[in-house]
């Protein structure tokens, strides 16, 4: 591996940027994940960031079973994220459609709009189930990077 | 002439948490105009409820919205419980009132965090979230889960209130009154604060009654308005309360309303601690509810919560309605909005408290009475297709009713 990617994969393990999405959830999800970026939680000690535009991001967060009304704008926000991307579902109604499930405007999760790496379930996931799941997603793609050397 | 520009905002938007999008017609750097397309977080529950049993249903109403969940809840089960002819325990009732306010205290810190937020004092936003987390920690301590506690069953709420734990929420309320009293330092002191909000997103005490707003949006302009002292449900009869109004009638007066409405929920906590009665927790309702139809009224964090049961004799209901209190406040905000700043247009959304997931329609145009030109409905023409369609479908007629023109 040269140098200059090694700095790269340095960076990208060391500051993971999160862009989150709500794609139809009750807003559970959505406060535990600001709840887990202020003090008592503080995911930004890991040097994640909240952003605002997917162009900036490494991780997106998904939060609810997605709407019709909203799949093509997730999809088109995904696309617009650079590579390596990673998305994680947070909540049990984004991994499969849970409470919501047999409603007609919905689809069963992220996963049918959208490739997905991690699944936080939980109703909502708590602040601790969400730092989890992003810690285990930087040691996973770390784990990928050293295999691929 | 200044040329107009639109500028779309949503549905995905750092200044939004949810998806939302707004078509802001700016003239120079005023807005001319303020276009709202929701649906985007339509899921159909009211629809969902309709297949599942009263039980289910309270699962699904709970997550209508993950912030005000206990009322929907509640007020779902008062409405249901009212077909049922059932009376619960007066235990229960204090319950109920009690995770009532402490979910309306962490709507309102919460609330505080974001409106702090979108002026850009970050500060505040940490400290009003930190201290949050007292009131969140109570919430999993006493019914097992931070943020959708299903606390209430059908005929009474699942969980007791132990001695211990009353101990560990007047504590907890200790902490917080002390960190609430520095807010209200902060929100009648702090210079930035006053001036940044003073004077945005104004509505006058005609207007907010004129086009419905509710809870503390409504109260900030002067309207005197609660579901819980004029239709007391669960044990509010019992507590003693002021209701919070404030005559500012802009962002600033809605900020100091919620402030305020903390201290009153630390004081009616207290109370229903000391008052806590000894009875049991829940009575049995039988599974069928028999056929009648029902309307209960809540006030949540944001307002005034309506739902309306249809109930036809077996498990499972004909018809939901609900009516969140943010579909009465969005009416308000172009009104706030008129020839104001580009920039106050997420503080003054903000400032009401919204809840789109609460609030998104599936809306169906009415194509096939239109003609091929026409596009679009008038007020009268959809007066009177809605009463032809009553008159053919329902065999009601409505057009005798007369048409008042004071409100429209």
């Amino acid at each position: 591996m040269k140098i200059v990617d090694r700095i790269v994969n340095w960076a990208r393990l060391k500051s993971p940027w999160v862009i989150h999405f709500n794609t139809g959830a009750c807003n559970a999800c959505d406060i535990e994940i600001v709840a887990s970026i202020t003090p008592t939680y503080d995911l930004e000690r890991f040097g994640s960031l909240l952003k605002g535009t997917p162009r900036h991001a490494d991780v997106l967060l998904c939060s609810g079973p997605v709407t019709r009304q909203l799949k093509d704008r997730l999809v088109r926000i995904y696309e617009q994220m650079p590579e390596p991307k990673f998305v994680v579902a947070v909540g049990t109604c984004a991994c499969s459609g849970g409470v919501f499930n047999g409603c007609y405007s919905m689809l069963s999760g992220i996963d049918e709009a959208i490739p997905v790496s991690m699944y936080i379930p939980g109703c909502p996931a708590s602040p601790d189930a969400i730092i989890d799941g992003v810690v285990k997603l930087l040691k996973e793609y770390e784990k990928s990077l050293k295999d691929k050397k | 002439m200044t040329k107009r520009i639109v500028i779309p905002v949503g549905p995905q938007h750092p200044a939004l948490k949810e998806p939302a999008s707004f078509d802001v017609t700016l003239k120079g750097e005023r807005v001319a105009d303020i276009l709202v397309k929701v649906g985007y977080n339509h899921r159909g529950i009211e629809k969902g409820c309709e297949g599942r049993p009263y039980l289910h249903c309270v699962y699904l109403l709970e997550r209508v919205c993950g912030i005000c969940s206990h009322s929907h809840s509640t007020c779902f089960i008062q409405a249901v419980e009212e077909l049922a002819n059932v009376k619960i325990p007066e235990k229960a009732s204090y319950i109920r009132a009690l995770f009532g306010e402490l979910e309306r205290i962490h709507s309102h810190l919460l609330w505080l965090g974001v409106a702090a937020h979108e002026i850009g004092f970050d500060t505040l936003l940490m400290y009003s979230w930190r201290d949050r987390e007292v009131v969140m920690d109570l919430l999993a301590l006493l019914a097992g889960n931070r943020v959708n506690y299903t606390v209430n069953v059908i005929g009474g709420v699942r969980k007791d209130v132990t001695e211990e734990e009353k101990g560990q929420i007047l504590k907890a309320v200790d902490i917080l009154e002390e960190r609430t009293k520095y807010y209200v330092r902060v929100a009648t002191e702090e210079v930035s604060f006053i001036e940044r909000l003073s004077k945005v997103g104004y509505i006058s005490y005609e207007d907010a009654l004129r086009l419905g707003a509710v809870g503390p949006t409504g109260r900030a302009s002067g309207i005197k308005r609660d579901v819980r002292k004029d239709d007391p449900y669960a044990a509010y009869e019992e507590i003693d309360f002021d209701i919070i109004t404030d005559d500012h009638c802009d962002v600033y007066g809605r900020a100091v309303v919620r402030v305020k409405e903390l201290l009153q929920s630390y004081s009616i906590i207290r109370q229903l601690i000391k008052k806590l009665p000894q009875t049991p927790l829940s009575v049995n309702v039988p599974k069928n509810i028999p056929a009648g139809e029902a309307v209960s009224r809540y006030e949540a964090p944001r307002g005034e919560d309506i739902h309306y049961v249809k109930s036809n004799g077996t498990d499972k209901p004909d018809r939901v309605k609900l009516r969140a209190p943010t579909l009465a406040n969005v009416q308000a905000v172009a009104k706030m909005l008129e020839n104001g700043n580009f920039a106050d247009v997420p503080i003054v959304v903000a400032a009401i408290d919204p809840c789109f997931s609460c609030t998104d329609r599936m809306i169906v145009a009415a194509n096939d009475v239109l003609s091929e030109k026409e596009n679009r409905m008038t007020w009268k023409q959809l007066r009177e297709f809605s009463i032809n369609w009553y008159k053919k479908n329902k065999g009601v007629d409505f057009s005798k009713i007369k048409k008042s023109d004071k409100h429209i």
